[in-house]
């Protein structure tokens, strides 16, 4: 009897599982991130081809029969490979699009401080001559005199 | 000057290396010719209802070569040169234990039918409608051409059209593996 029980709610929790209304964000969310693959950098939510209506239906099929997301993109990537992704997974050779963008930006920082502290620390030009003495204050004085009227 | 700047003066120019050779890289491969993860593991079963009604599924074919050509009437020139290779491939091996199965990728009835007739191929032949079987077998362009082994894996897939020699090629050593 309780086998039959089990059975029972196993039954019912697949049957509620596949009943489950799939959202059509999580559709699109997936499709978004999946190539088109008869276009040219065409994401599958984007495209208007024949080939994408179909495989926004595979999508929609799986999630309704209760797989994650994740487990549709896999689905995709089997037969595919990473290609059907439209961003590139963060492993391996890969990892250059994702590394190099910041490295770069890090070292361009690092190269403007460098130059900064280098310019900013040269000495100031033209040391201040002797200052002058009564002699020469007189003389100013003077001269400045004459020259207004 | 200090030796620093001297770096800097070596460095810039040497930046530019690595960018180059990533270039060069990428410019020699093409961005075309997709690795086909599904090489090597086991073909997926599909079952679809051919042009003439008959019944064509791979599982049925169990024990045989199967050569799975993916194709469109609208695919030219690549399908209409391979078309006859097709045939020829199919009318040398059939009676070896080779089975050619057309599958019809995106396409209207009509003109698929004509292009059947046109090159008088005698092959079972199926559209997918539902672009499952396509979808299952990692397609994304006409003409795809996978050719399965006696225990049912996948053991190669050509992207582009196929010649006389290329099936040849590959239905020979197939064959010669035995069940």
């Amino acid at each position: 009897m309780s086998r039959f029980a089990v059975l029972a709610v196993v039954v019912l929790a697949a049957g509620a599982r596949a009943a489950a209304p799939v959202s059509e964000e999580t559709v699109h969310e997936v499709a978004a991130q999946l190539r088109c693959v008869v276009c040219q950098s065409l994401s599958v939510a984007d495209s208007p081809s024949e080939t994408a209506h179909q495989m926004q239906a595979i999508i929609r099929e799986r999630l309704a029969a209760g797989e994650s997301p994740e487990q549709v993109k896999a689905y995709f990537v089997e037969r595919y490979g990473t290609w059907i992704l439209l961003s590139p997974p963060r492993q391996g050779f890969n990892l250059v699009v994702w590394v190099v963008p910041f490295a770069g930006l890090g070292a361009g920082l690092v190269l403007v401080l460098v130059l900064v502290r280098r310019w900013s620390r040269r000495p100031a030009p033209a040391a201040e001559g002797p200052r002058p003495d009564a002699a020469m204050r007189e003389r100013i004085l003077r001269e400045t005199a004459e020259r207004e009227p | 000057m200090s030796g620093c700047s001297r770096i800097l003066r070596w460095a810039i120019p040497l930046a530019v290396v690595p960018v180059l050779v990533l270039l060069a890289y990428g410019f020699r491969t093409d961005p075309r010719e997709i690795p086909s993860p599904l090489v090597g593991k086991p073909a997926s079963r599909f079952a679809l209802t051919a042009f003439d009604g008959n019944r064509v599924a791979l599982e049925s074919l169990r024990g045989q070569v199967v050569v799975v050509n993916f194709w469109a009437s609208w695919c030219y020139p690549a399908c209409y040169e391979e078309a006859p290779s097709l045939e020829r491939a199919w009318q040398t091996y059939k009676d070896r234990g080779v089975v050619v199965v057309g599958v019809n990728f995106q396409d209207k009835d009509e003109p698929a039918k004509r292009f059947l007739t046109q090159f008088g191929h005698t092959f079972p032949n199926a559209p997918d409608p539902s672009g499952r079987v396509s979808v299952d077998y990692g397609v994304y362009g006409v003409p795809e051409t996978y050719f399965i082994d006696r225990k049912g894996r996948a053991r190669f897939k050509r992207v582009g059209p196929v010649s006389d020699e290329l099936l040849k090629q590959q239905i020979e050593p197939l064959l010669a593996e035995g069940a």
